[in-house]
């Protein structure tokens, strides 16, 4: 019931292609949704969420077509990008509708367990036009997970937010998903997946560029080598002795030790402790300076 | 399942629709009538030449279609626009139950707006409840609705719906309904006239169509209205921002 499919899912608006022949499948746990503006991440959701028609190929959220079905949002939750809510209700209000909307036994308990899972109890009962855009955000959050979905839809849910309410929505994010929802989200900010998500799906130009653990993908991509930050007791020795091994393709002595750049993640780093012990070489910080989501990204974007 | 009528829905958009800045606009057509009314009953007061031509060209052709056009609009053309609508449609609800409860609010809300001043201009105009005002009145009800139900089709189908309705009520309700003949059969301020005339029988109100045929038409369109509005929200879509 909480799982999402897509089989070679095109959409095309006039002759503009903004998905094209995307496949994925994903389950219960936190997805990111990762790629920049304009790449089709909310084209997607759309059509994830049954907002959208796809022009070709099949979109099942729970094993049902999402289009032209409201019956789908009783296992799916749906949080927009817009920032606009009815400004007029309080917060409470608007969460209570939702839950009247879909006619659940016990309106009260229900708004009230939604609202204090987004830590809004102390701010339910104000009008949400006055409301900061981190507060709009969670209390969306509060009316789409008021009928506790299996399913739940964010389009960048962290536009907006200060640094403090995007830690509070990644805990409540990442709590919902450890409780075995399946949660998709988009953003094309890359530190917010790569805090979040361990999951990422990643959009180019309308095309799935890559899928999976973002750091499994990384080190798919050998034909870009991968840069580590090493200090060492002695980073002279260390950079003249790797410069010997075939995974390593440069070496840089720098004021904060070495940058190493690898063709091969795992061979690398299995060389890099035996040199290092052979040599007598003590290591201090061996770090993978490249492994950001930005570092994938840019990569998937030039490629 | 729903009904074709959601008290929720409703509430949400009687308090989404009448919270907007918007709706300090909706009394205005209604407020002219009354005070065009007053001052030209200050004026003639011993003449009632004038009542069909304000009360029932003005009234039925500008003053309701405005107020209904203004109503219809924020009910669901203004939560389109904002996206707030993504919020009842991301729920079990029919669309077909949004679009009719959503015609129910803005109806009620023209026809006491727009049909209270017709009938709070009638008295004034004809000097108490005649057969002239009441015939008004009524015929104010009916426009209502039908205006209502047509604005919310415009509403469901383009984004620009403020500026369609506009064109409408001037060009085909405000020239052409009355400079071709044949337009009135496709005119609901003509609608309005038929069954004004009907309780009225006053030859100076312009009725071009009978009563049936007033009834009948307007029950089309309206339905007609109504079926591709829900038709539309039926396949309601959200666009990627970057297209």
């Amino acid at each position: 019931m909480s799982t999402i499919e897509l089989a070679g899912v095109t959409r095309w608006y006039g002759t503009v292609v903004a998905v094209n022949d995307v496949s994925m499948t994903i389950g219960p746990g936190v997805t990111g949704l990762l790629g920049p503006n304009g790449a089709g991440k909310s084209t997607l959701l759309h059509m994830i969420g049954g907002f959208l028609a796809p022009s070709r190929g099949t979109v099942t959220v729970g094993g049902a077509s999402p289009w032209h079905n409201p019956d789908i949002y009783r296992t799916l939750g749906l949080v927009p990008e817009r920032e606009s809510v009815y400004a007029a209700l309080t917060g409470t209000e608007f969460v209570r509708s939702t839950a009247k909307l879909h006619k659940l036994p016990d309106v009260g308990a229900a708004t009230a367990r939604a609202i204090a899972m987004v830590d809004l109890a102390g701010a339910a009962d104000r009008r949400i036009s006055t409301y900061s855009k981190g507060m709009r955000q969670r209390i969306k959050v509060a009316a789409a997970m008021v009928h506790d979905p299996a399913i739940l839809l964010l389009d960048e849910p962290f536009n907006g937010m200060d640094p403090r309410q995007r830690l509070q929505m990644m805990d409540l994010l990442d709590k919902l998903g450890a409780q075995g929802r399946t949660i998709l989200f988009s953003s094309h900010i890359l530190e917010e997946v790569e805090r979040l998500s361990g999951t990422i799906q990643v959009v180019v130009a309308g095309r799935l560029a890559a899928s999976g653990d973002f750091r499994a993908i990384r080190r798919l991509m050998t034909s870009r080598p991968h840069v580590f930050g090493v200090r060492s007791s002695d980073d002279r020795l260390l950079g003249a002795t790797l410069l010997g091994r075939p995974a390593v393709t440069g070496v840089e002595l720098t004021a904060k030790g070495l940058q190493v750049r690898a063709s091969d993640y795992g061979a690398f780093c299995r060389e890099l402790a035996v040199l290092a012990r052979k040599h007598d070489i003590r290591l201090l910080e061996l770090l993978p300076s490249d492994e950001s989501l930005e570092s994938v990204f840019a990569y998937l974007l030039a490629s | 399942m729903s009904g074709i009528y959601h008290p929720t829905v409703a509430s949400i958009t009687l308090r989404a629709t009448l919270g907007r800045k918007r709706a300090l606009l909706f009394g205005l057509p209604a407020v002219i009538l009354v005070l065009v009314t007053l001052a030209i009953k200050a004026a003639h007061p011993a003449t009632s030449g004038w009542v069909s031509g304000i009360l029932g060209d003005f009234g039925f052709t500008v003053v309701i279609p405005l107020t209904a056009l203004i109503i219809g609009g924020s009910v669901l053309g203004a939560e389109i626009d904002d996206g707030a609508i993504v919020h009842l449609l991301a729920t079990p609800v029919r669309r077909s139950t949004v679009i009719m409860t959503k015609f129910v609010v803005a109806s009620a809300l023209t026809m006491l707006l727009a049909g209270g001043s017709e009938l709070v201009s009638g008295l004034i105009a004809t000097g108490g409840a005649t057969k002239l005002a009441m015939g008004l009145f009524v015929g104010a009800l009916a426009g209502s609705v039908i205006y209502n139900a047509v604005f919310i089709m415009i509403s469901a189908a383009t984004t620009r719906a403020i500026a369609v309705g506009l064109l409408y009520v001037l060009v085909w309700e405000g020239l052409l309904a009355n400079l071709v003949g044949g337009v009135r059969i496709l005119s609901i301020g003509h609608y309005s006239l038929g069954i004004a005339n009907a309780i009225a029988h006053d030859s100076s109100l312009h009725a071009g169509l009978s009563l049936t045929t007033a009834i009948v038409m307007g029950a089309v369109v309206t339905v007609a209205a109504l079926g591709v509005a829900i038709q539309r929200l039926a396949s309601f879509s959200l666009r990627g921002d970057a297209l």
